[in-house]
């Protein structure tokens, strides 16, 4: 028995505490970003995460139900929104991602990644138990899966799609589906890639070739990565120091506060820097997992260890990406890359999360004070 | 796809539940392990690889850019500049700061009275360049001018005005060909020496002339200036500089005074003059005219500038004293006449000129129809009768002339500083035999004597044989102050035949000699020398016998030579002087080569009265050699315009001023008139000189 009172021993202290340090880290990157000025980003960056911070508490008080019952509207929601800029995107040529709202700029692929990961789990937790390991596991799945990440694919926005998928499947590994079938279309996949290959656009393919020989063109397209890598490398240990970043202060780095935002801060902080970073996510990853770990509700851990991975892919591959590991495919970093969206996304994941957390401590502590 | 089913094996939650658990650590090991190859990547670029990225991101935020070194000075053997270095006010534009390219270029026009050409090189690099590569829009201008920009520099963005040196050669265009010029080094030149020092923005290498053979040694070591610069291009801020180290000088032998004399003496003529020091070689004077301005042409020259050197008839852009070869007429008598002494004909040997000479089946005539009557070597040379020397020569046969020829500087080729050299030929038998395939004939040896036929030699050849002939020593000619050579050799020749022929020379001049035009004016100083006309054209035994056309009559082309060589005092040489004035064709006394190669000789021995002189004649030329040739530039321009139609042809008058401005040379695009006597006024006593 604790002499704190419960809703404060219930609060999330220790996981927000870390998402603070980590956005706090973020807004400093991006006054450095900024010449040295709060403005334009490192104000917004702040008073945005504030905001989707308390979003994020408001959504962890939801009950658990509530998800449940609404993955799959959501999901259907989500579909039609997507069908929709696909029609709008016809109309107004090329590569059309955004539902212009009037008063803001709708993205729904950005949603699309944390519900896919909401009805696949909502589906497998309705899937009789015995049911597993037969052809109706997995068709519906993979149909869920497939709708969306063909609407995005064809956009074409190839990271979001990559993440839809990998955010999918992940839930379907998790959910129990025979071991054989994910090793069988891993080395499907490996044969098909080179054919698959060669129905990217142009400048899809223009980048996976860079990703392997970027200085190959490093005034080119190559020029991302290579400046990019010059930035880290130069970092050193401990880096230029704090507003002491040549490359992305002159401007060689391109797009320095949104997706390569990591080298910006790598410049100056160092390689210490990018282990604290890299460190700190691995701690929010654990937590999550081991949320998912503590649930005994199916849809919950199955949604709590997938919403988690959904937050690694994106910080996986936007470090892949900046470090030379993966092509150049826009997807930023949490908290730290400036934008609103992709926040956005990160705390609804982080707040259901929250959410099945406090289920949880609940569940273990019946009635306690009730 | 086949699954196995349902029923034989049994699941139950608590199963699945197992599953899950495992399943998610395995993942949990799966985002660590890739946590862990971030990391590990991290640390392979940060301290693996941070020396080359360290670099790599210098070399990205550091602009090292060159400063061009200051070149060295050439200076005359006095010590005066001919070519030095002047501080420079420029204008450039950078053109992605111009905002409004149009009005910024018209503005600056308006500001530095530029040309319409140039505006339209400007606005030509303009559309051309990309980045910060800066457009040249003027350069030397004046403090005012440069002020005048500076202070607008609010309205103008992109416009940089800047202080910086550019080569300078006071002496204009009389030094042009002994020089050379600087200019931006070409492609070429780049990709042979891959020095990033040649692409510098106002880096000039030598041209031509000197400038070019000594490059290395003016070229000094460029400084640099290190600047941070944003990726695009903005300098941020500076960081050090390093300054340059001007390049080493070179003192020449030449007088920069005598040369400039000697090139404004040649008048409105297309002409060569060369000075020897006789005690040791050194090269006084050696000048080539008209000439191009090696300063503009060190700026980059207009195109206009450049067609009209390039239509010239009067070849400014040929180095004559090198390049040119002329036949050397008569000017090689007294060579042959020492051949004759060495032979062992006597000096008071005479012969009877009846005015021609049949040789084989033709008739060589001498230049006086009626004949000298009987000549002795001394009259035969102040007279220069060419039947003397038809006789003679065939007592003495070619190859004792050639062999005296040679030792006279004739045919030699001079280990010169020079990119190009002209050295002529000496012919006898064996030569031609080689060349031709065909047997030596008297008639030839005849041709030969009198400086006709196959003998061909340069205006510096010229000065050397009147420096060998005046001292009886192999004197080689030298352009580098002090250098360090042997002591000359000897011509072969006997003081006393030297003498004989030095008083023949002398009697050429003051003893009644077809030289009396070059009559010194300094007392207790006589010149020696002789007198040279050669023939372009062939005279038609019909011409003859209607009368040899005068050369005033001809074409400029077809008009003869006039040479002469000599050498002061004549008693004790102490100067050797060679002239050519091409298709001067005797026609005006005081633009002709006896009288040119005297007062620029005079010059050495009384300096005020000979400038005086020159002035004098000057008016009646129309100026200086600058003078007149800005105002043929402001003619040509004037035609050119006219030619395209974007100016309406003035009135007669002014046309006519137009061309008279022009004076001697083209005054029009237009074939070259070949009367150019009608644009000088006749100076009094202007008659034809009686030299063959």
């Amino acid at each position: 028995m604790s002499i704190i009172p419960q809703p404060l021993t219930q609060f999330p202290w220790r996981v927000l505490a870390l998402l603070l340090a980590i956005a706090m880290f973020g807004t400093l990157v991006l006054y450095s970003a900024a010449g040295g000025s709060i403005f334009p980003w490192a104000t917004n960056q702040a008073v945005r995460f504030c905001v989707f911070s308390g979003m994020a508490l408001v959504l962890s008080r939801i009950p658990l139900e509530i998800f449940a019952r609404f993955a799959f509207p959501a999901y259907a929601g989500v579909l039609i929104a997507l069908f929709l800029v696909e029609l709008i995107g016809g109309v107004a040529g090329g590569s059309q991602r955004w539902i212009n709202l009037g008063f803001m700029q709708l993205q729904p692929s950005e949603f699309m990644k944390p519900i896919i990961v909401l009805a696949v789990a909502r589906f497998y937790a309705r899937l009789p138990v015995g049911e597993i390991r037969s052809w109706n596991a997995i068709w519906p799945a993979l149909v869920l899966i497939g709708l969306p990440w063909a609407l995005v694919l064809v956009q074409p926005d190839l990271g979001t799609a990559t993440m839809i998928l990998a955010g999918g499947v992940t839930v379907m590994f998790l959910a129990g589906l025979p071991l054989r079938l994910f090793i069988g279309s891993g080395l499907t996949l490996a044969a098909i890639v080179p054919v698959a290959f060669s129905f990217l656009h142009d400048y899809q393919q223009k980048r996976v070739l860079i990703f392997m020989a970027p200085e190959s063109d490093p005034l080119g397209a190559g020029y991302h990565i290579s400046q990019s890598k010059i930035a880290i490398g130069s970092g050193g240990i401990w880096g230029k120091g704090f507003l002491q970043g040549s490359q992305s202060h002159l401007d060689y780095l391109p797009e320095g506060h949104t997706d390569f935002v990591f080298a910006t801060m790598a410049e100056e902080w160092g390689m210490a820097g990018g282990l604290l970073l890299i460190g700190a996510f691995m701690l929010l990853f654990r937590w999550g997992l081991r949320v998912a770990m503590r649930t005994s509700d199916r849809f919950a851990r199955l949604v709590a260890a997938g919403l988690t991975t959904t937050i690694f892919f994106y910080v996986a591959i936007n470090l892949m990406m900046v470090m030379g590991l993966a092509p150049v495919v826009g997807i930023p970093l949490p908290f730290m890359s400036y934008g609103g969206s992709s926040m956005l996304t990160v705390m609804l994941c982080v707040g259901i999360i929250m959410a099945i957390d406090r289920s949880n401590s609940r569940a273990s502590n019946p009635g306690n004070w009730g | 796809m086949k699954f196995p089913s349902p029923k034989r094996q049994i699941i139950t939650e608590a199963a699945q539940s197992f599953t899950f658990t495992r399943r998610t650590m395995v993942l949990g090991a799966i985002q660590g392990g890739i946590g862990a190859l971030l990391a590990a990547r991290m640390a392979w670029i940060s301290i693996a690889e941070n020396e080359k990225y360290t670099l790599l991101s210098e070399s990205n935020r550091v602009n090292l850019t060159l400063i061009p070194p200051r070149r060295g000075w050439i200076i005359d053997r006095n010590g005066r500049p001919l070519a030095n270095n002047r501080t420079d006010f420029r204008v450039d534009l950078i053109p992605q700061r111009v905002v409004d390219a149009d009005a910024t270029v018209k503005h600056l026009a308006q500001l530095l009275s530029l040309e319409s050409d140039e505006v339209d090189r400007i606005r030509e690099e303009l559309d051309k360049s990309a980045g910060f590569r800066p457009v040249q829009v003027a350069d030397k201008l004046t403090y005012d001018q440069y002020a005048a920009v500076s202070v607008r520099l609010p309205d103008l963005p992109g416009v940089a005005p800047s202080q910086g040196f550019s080569r300078h050669y006071p002496a204009g265009s009389t030094v042009g060909h002994l020089l050379g010029y600087v200019g931006a080094a070409t492609a070429e030149e780049y990709k042979e020496r891959k020095n990033p020092l040649l692409i510098t923005p106002g880096f000039k290498v030598g041209k031509d002339g000197l400038e070019r053979a000594f490059d290395e040694h003016l070229t000094g070591q460029p400084g640099a200036k290190r600047v941070e610069v944003t990726a695009r291009g903005k300098i941020v801020r500076e960081l050090t500089t390093r300054p340059d180290t001007p390049g080493h000088s070179i003192k020449l032998t030449i007088d920069a005074g005598l040369q400039e004399y000697a090139g404004r003496r040649l008048a409105t003529q297309s002409g060569s003059v060369v000075v020897i020091d006789c005690t040791n070689g050194d090269v006084l004077a050696m000048a080539s005219m008209p000439s191009f301005d090696p300063n503009s042409f060190s700026d980059g020259i207009s195109q206009l500038e450049w067609a009209m050197l390039s239509q010239d008839d009067h070849v400014p852009l040929r180095n004559k004293t090198l390049q040119g070869l002329y036949p050397p007429g008569s000017t090689v008598k007294p060579m042959v006449a020492l051949a004759l002494l060495e032979a062992g004909i006597g000096p008071q040997e005479t012969v009877g000129c009846a005015g021609a000479l049949r040789v084989g089946n033709t008739l060589f005539h001498c230049h006086k129809r009626r004949g000298h009557g009987a000549v002795n070597m001394r009259t035969a040379i102040a007279q220069s009768c060419d039947i003397y020397f038809y006789q003679m020569a065939q007592r003495i046969g070619m190859d004792r002339i050639a062999a005296m020829a040679r030792r006279c500087g004739m045919g030699q080729r001079f280990d010169l500083p020079f990119p190009s050299q002209s050295y002529g030929t000496v012919p006898d038998p064996a030569w031609k035999l080689k060349k031709y395939d065909q047997k030596w004939q008297v008639y030839d040896t005849v041709n030969a004597t009198i400086g006709q036929g196959y003998m061909l030699i340069n205006p510096l050849q010229m000065a050397v044989m009147a420096a060998r002939l005046a001292t009886g020593k192999q004197l080689m000619p030298n352009f580098l102050h002090g250098a360090k050579r042997p002591s000359p050799s000897s011509v072969g020749a006997s003081e006393e035949h030297l003498a004989i022929i030095r008083d023949a020379m002398s009697a050429v001049v003051n003893g009644g000699g077809t030289g009396g035009a070059a009559r010194m004016a300094i007392p207790d100083v006589l010149i020696a020398g002789k007198t040279g006309t050669a023939q372009v054209r062939r005279i038609t035994m019909a011409e003859r016998a209607g009368g040899v056309r005068r050369d005033a009559s001809l074409a400029f082309k077809l008009r003869d030579h006039a040479l002469f060589q000599g050498f002061a005092p004549f008693d004790n040489p102490r100067y050797a002087v060679g002239c050519i004035i091409e298709h001067g064709g005797h026609m005006i006394r005081n633009e002709d080569a006896p009288m040119i190669a005297s007062d620029t000789l005079s010059y050495l021995f009384d300096p005020k009265k000979a400038m005086e002189k020159l002035e004098t004649l000057e008016k009646g030329w129309g100026g200086t050699p600058t003078e007149r040739q800005a105002r043929q530039m402001g003619a040509f321009r004037l035609a050119r315009a006219i030619e395209k139609g974007e100016v309406p042809p003035p009135a007669a008058d002014n046309a006519s001023n137009a061309a008279e401005a022009g004076n001697s040379a083209t005054p029009s695009p237009a074939p070259p008139a070949p009367d150019e006597a009608g644009d000088v006024p006749p100076p009094p006593g202007s008659n034809v000189a009686d030299a063959p």
